[in-house]
């Protein structure tokens, strides 16, 4: 276990996202302006600058060559990854939130948040080949539900986007007519703002994380709760772990309620659950301020640390965010876990040794 | 009634309903057709409660008889009296004249702003006696009704058929031998078994908004006391909860059961009409099972300030303390200068007058004897010697007394059994600047209750804590400073001699600011609450050796169970994370956690005290191993279940799993090529069966060709 401490931003984190080969780290932060890291060491690649306000959300296509950025200066925009240059802007009359590349790169999917009078909205966008060829003409727009969506994303084969935010509800609308197919039951679903959502590997299932302290696993064709992990305290971030069977879940107090007398009294931990038991097998800590996001590496074999310890050979990688007291440090940590260490948790309640990698 | 219903009646006696006005109708005065009003329905629901009615009015009689011209003299005379009392309403002032002979009737009626003003005045002036042949009768205008009810002859009341009453011990009788607590969080109450073996808690009783502020048990766990606006109502029974009696007492804020349970003791504090006036307190004392008020006691606060130092507003709970056991024979006020002593036959003072002293400050009864204990601080500047002294009741006989000079403070702790007595005493230093601490130790139960004088080695170290062993002859004390005091242990008794206080051991540095003896002794539970965030450290006294050490982060409060077999440990809602409790082996095994939000109360339901004399509980306790073996056998066969069904739901979890799984690999599957094309056609979303191969490659750089020459 080998924590990275990487800085560079100036404002709390608000969102992670590694590519799909799993060697860049894109992160979003208040700061305005999203960041790239070498996922293996933790060194920063680059910037992309260009937006005037706080970042939400990211999304980078599948051959990792576009970026989509949605921020809270009323756009989203379209960056060449590798030159950082802006390729797009789409213009909104309210701040742009979550985003999301379909399938195929061809489609995203955008949320603006209800703003001066307007109602939340979701937007479909066509996203060309040929970027000077890219327009803002939005193929479907869907006017939201009542209060924030936190995170829009599309489900199997692109016929439906799931959304869900601050009314708790989580919906599934066809992408083709911008119907409503489905909604989670008020009785079973979220009682509180859902903060997350996070998809599996291959796009069959999804986490949701609320501030009713709970996190609850659904089925994304039918949307039926398979799952529900309870936690101690209200959860920002969720994320699935691409190999194992573990959930982890990431959040803390408001920080302004954070109290001063004790860390543990704000439980920045973050959370690891048997996603089949429903038990908490572990926890993180080393963080001082409330996690706000979590991801895993999706490439499990492009291992960093190869161990040769209890026949396993790979490790996987986590990271987690953490905002510190101290001004304008707020960083990502990145903490490469072996896997041996995994397969410890298994022995129940057997918790990771604090660390401090201070 | 339905559209359709009406359209057809229309039709049939051929009515267009457009050309109708149907807000015109009017139906007859008091025939609904049996529709029912929204309104009515509204009312049927939620029956309106008049909180006002006429309670604030009152009826005085016997005023004289005056003719017209003497009229504005009589109202000036009574609008004086009441208004002193209250404050009358405009136009609350009404004196009947009886129009045939000009002159008033002799009655008036007042209105005061509040009822609880009306009252006042109906206590205080009934029987008021303007002149001789003049003296007041005060009714409430509420009560005419029960008046014009009574029945003009006296008839025998009716003697009920006895109805056997429900075992209200029945909990006691739990096979598994288990104990229940209560807990409140959010707006549920709820009752449970503490299931230690199943590791989880087993229901018995929840109700959603079952008392309004707090839920008490009676000493003895026969009654759950709940708290209304209207009073307090107690439930219990054999089965389930149900309510037992009730006690009317409007606006109840703090209720104390007696010892043994036969009394209940209720206080109310009114914010007064007067700001300037102090606020009017009412107590009743209730008889439990008959609900009867035995005695109740009002005035203003500062009356039932006790010992003069408690603030103006409140008054020290509980305000009677009792005394004599679990008779319930005596109870007790403090007043200035005065104890008052009333005992329950008659719920009079004891000679019919309080025990004066000069000067009391605090006093305490012993928990098993008719024993008080009385504390007076000094006076004269020094003079007069503080004292501690012991009075036997309710002859009022003093047994012992203890001079102490340059005391500051004193605190009065009693062992359980009313054996002994510790009195720390707080002195000054001769600079008068700081205190230091020495404690007084009677023996209650020896002849002339000898008296053992303790001081700590170090003589300055500030006592945190301090108790007694509960049933036992040891004590424990916190002394020295935050954040890492030491903790003591003592003993009434050394080896050879039992006359002499000798200490066990101490331990150094200890993170605690609280001791929780077991009911049963002998084990201690050293608690870091507060800024210590919960520390518990699990000690027996017995071997001198830690237990356990744990953390409950945040704890706030700390109940053994009446057994002394588990321990609870809960976080209220004064923090706002991590609400909820956890129960614990009294050897500190952390059995199961329960999280609840707005989490209030938790009580253990006290049990009375074991019917087993000391000589049958010395033999159990001897052949504890040919008893124990049953319960072992007991606790192996629930935990080989619980490990079972554990084994099994694990399994179960694990196939429905699968099951999912597999179908989404299905969907998966089918849904590949359409996802490829989606893709453009590239290949597989299955990436990760690529091998990575070892391709040489020779490529020809440059050719040049040169001829060497060839030496030989």
């Amino acid at each position: 276990m080998r924590p990275i401490l990487m800085k560079g931003h100036e404002r709390p984190l608000t969102f992670l996202k590694y590519n799909r080969d799993g060697d860049l780290l894109f992160s979003c932060a208040k700061d305005h302006t999203p960041t790239v890291w070498f996922a293996d060491n933790g060194e920063r690649l680059g910037t992309y600058r260009g937006h005037n306000g706080a970042v939400w959300c990211c999304d980078v296509s599948r051959n990792s060559m576009l970026l989509i950025t949605g921020s809270a200066d009323q756009t989203a925009k379209l960056w060449n990854v590798q030159t950082g240059s802006q390729l797009f802007s789409f213009n909104f009359d309210s701040p742009a939130r979550a985003v999301d590349f379909s399938v195929g790169d061809k489609l995203a999917v955008i949320t603006t948040d209800p703003f001066m009078g307007l109602p939340s909205a979701i937007h479909v966008k066509r996203i060309a080949q040929d970027p000077s060829e890219q327009t803002g003409e939005s193929v479907l727009t869907i006017k939201g539900p009542q209060g924030r969506i936190n995170r829009a994303v599309w489900g199997p084969l692109n016929k439906t986007i799931i959304s869900s935010g601050e009314d708790a509800v989580v919906r599934i609308w066809d992408s083709e007519t911008g119907k409503l197919l489905k909604e989670s039951d008020k009785e079973t679903g979220h009682k509180k703002t859902v903060t997350s959502l996070s998809k599996s590997a291959d796009g069959s299932h999804f986490l949701t994380g609320s501030l009713d302290k709970s996190a609850k696993l659904w089925d994304i064709r039918s949307l039926t709760l398979i799952k529900t992990y309870v936690t101690e305290r209200p959860v920002n971030a969720v994320a699935m772990s691409p190999l194992l069977d573990h959930v982890v879940l990431g959040g803390g107090q408001d920080a302004s309620a954070v109290t001063t007398t004790d860390h543990r009294a704000g439980k920045f931990e973050a959370k690891f659950f048997d996603k089949i038991l429903q038990e908490e097998i572990g926890g993180v800590k080393g963080h001082f301020g409330p996690i706000n996001a979590l991801a895993f590496n999706p490439d499990v074999f492009q291992a960093e640390v190869k161990m040769d310890m209890s026949g396993c050979i790979t490790s996987t990688q986590i990271t987690s965010i953490s905002r510190f007291k101290t001004p304008n440090r707020y960083m990502v940590l990145l903490i490469f876990f072996p896997l041996f260490l995994f397969t410890d948790f298994l022995s129940r309640y057997q918790f990771f040794p604090p660390f401090s990698p201070f | 009634m339905v559209m359709e219903g009406i359209l057809e009646t229309a039709s049939l006696l051929c009515i267009d309903l457009s050309q109708v006005d149907l807000d015109s109708i009017r139906l007859p005065p008091g025939e609904d057709f049996g529709i029912k009003s929204d309104d009515e329905d509204m009312n049927e629901e939620y029956p309106l409660e008049f909180d006002m009615g006429f309670g604030n009015i009152i009826v005085v009689d016997n005023l004289p008889v005056v003719p017209k011209e003497k009229f504005e003299k009589l109202e000036g005379v009574v609008r004086k009296i009441y208004g002193q009392i209250g404050v009358i309403k405009e136009d609350g002032f009404w004196m009947p004249v009886d129009p045939a002979t000009q002159k008033t009737l002799g009655q008036c009626f007042i209105e005061y702003n509040t009822p609880q003003e009306a009252e006042l005045a109906r206590e205080k002036t009934h029987n008021y006696k303007l002149d001789k042949s003049h003296v007041f009768a005060i009714n409430m205008f509420n009560d005419i009704e029960k008046f014009l009810k009574v029945p003009d002859e006296w008839a025998p009341p009716e003697t009920k058929p006895y109805t056997p009453g429900e075992n209200l011990q029945q909990w006691l009788t739990d096979e598994k031998a288990r104990d229940q607590f209560v807990i409140r969080s959010g707006s549920d109450t709820e009752v449970l078994w503490n299931d230690a073996r199943h590791l989880k808690p087993d229901p018995v009783y929840k109700r959603a908004f079952w008392t309004e502020s707090f839920v008490q048990w009676s000493p003895l766990g026969t009654y759950l006391a709940t708290v209304h606006r209207q009073g307090t109502a107690v439930w219990g029974g054999a089965t389930t909860f149900k309510q037992l009696m009730r006690y009317a007492h409007s606006q109840v804020k703090l209720i104390d059961f007696s010892p043994g349970e036969r009394f209940l003791v209720t206080y109310s504090s009114h914010e007064p009409s007067n700001p300037r006036d102090t606020h009017r307190v009412v107590l009743n004392i209730f008889d439990v099972k008959t609900g009867k008020v035995m005695r109740d006691f009002k005035g203003n606060a500062d009356e039932f300030v006790v010992g003069g130092t408690g603030g103006v507003t409140g008054v020290s709970w509980p305000v009677f303390r009792w005394g004599g056991g679990k008779d319930d024979k005596y109870f007790a006020r403090i007043g200035k200068n005065v104890i008052s002593v009333y005992e329950t036959e008659t719920f009079t003072l004891i000679d019919k007058k309080s025990i004066k002293v000069e000067n009391i400050m605090d006093f305490s009864w012993s928990p098993t004897d008719p024993i008080l204990a009385l504390f007076v601080p000094e006076l004269g500047g020094g003079n007069q010697p503080a004292r501690v002294s012991l009075v036997q009741i309710p002859a009022k006989e003093e047994m012992r007394q203890k001079n102490l000079f340059s005391v500051s403070d004193c605190q009065m702790y009693w062992q359980s059994n009313g054996d002994y007595l510790a009195v720390k005493v707080d002195r000054y230093t001769k600079t008068k600047k700081s205190t230091y601490t020495g404690f007084e130790l009677f023996r209650i139960k020896e002849r002339d209750i000898p008296i053992e004088v303790l001081e700590l080695e170090n003589k300055n170290d500030k006592i945190i804590a301090f108790a007694w062993e509960p049933k036992g002859h040891r004590f424990a004390v916190i002394h020295g400073d935050s954040p890492k005091p030491d903790v003591s242990f003592y003993s009434m008794r050394t080896t050879h001699n039992t006359g002499r206080v000798s200490k066990l051991t101490t331990l150094k540095g200890k993170q605690a600011n609280a001791l929780y003896w077991s009911p049963a002794g002998r084990y201690i539970i050293l608690a870091g609450l507060k800024g210590f965030n919960g520390q518990l450290e699990f000690y027996n006294v017995d071997e001198l050796e830690t237990m356990g050490v744990a953390e409950h982060f945040s704890a706030t409060d700390i109940e053994w169970d009446p057994t002394g077999r588990y321990v609870a440990t809960s976080v209220t809602s004064v923090h706002e994370m991590e609400n909820g409790f956890n129960i614990w082996s009294f050897n500190g095994k952390l059995l199961y956690r329960i999280l609840k939000d707005h989490f209030f109360q938790f009580l253990w339901r006290p049990r009375p005290p074991s019917f087993l004399s000391p000589e049958k509980e010395e033999e159990i306790f001897k052949n504890l191993k040919k008893y124990s073996k049953k319960y072992e056998a007991e606790d192996q066969d629930v935990s080989l279940l619980l490990s079972e069904q554990d084994r099994e739901k694990r399994r179960r979890l694990k196939d429905e799993w699968d099951s999912c799984v597999n179908d989404w690999k299905k969907w998966h599957e089918a849904d590949r090529s359409e996802r490829q094309s989606l893709r453009d056609g590239e290949a597989s979303d299955e990436e990760e069966e690529y091998e990575a191969k070892e391709v040489e490659v020779e490529e020809l750089l440059d050719v040049s060709e040169e001829v060497l020459a060839f030496e030989e």
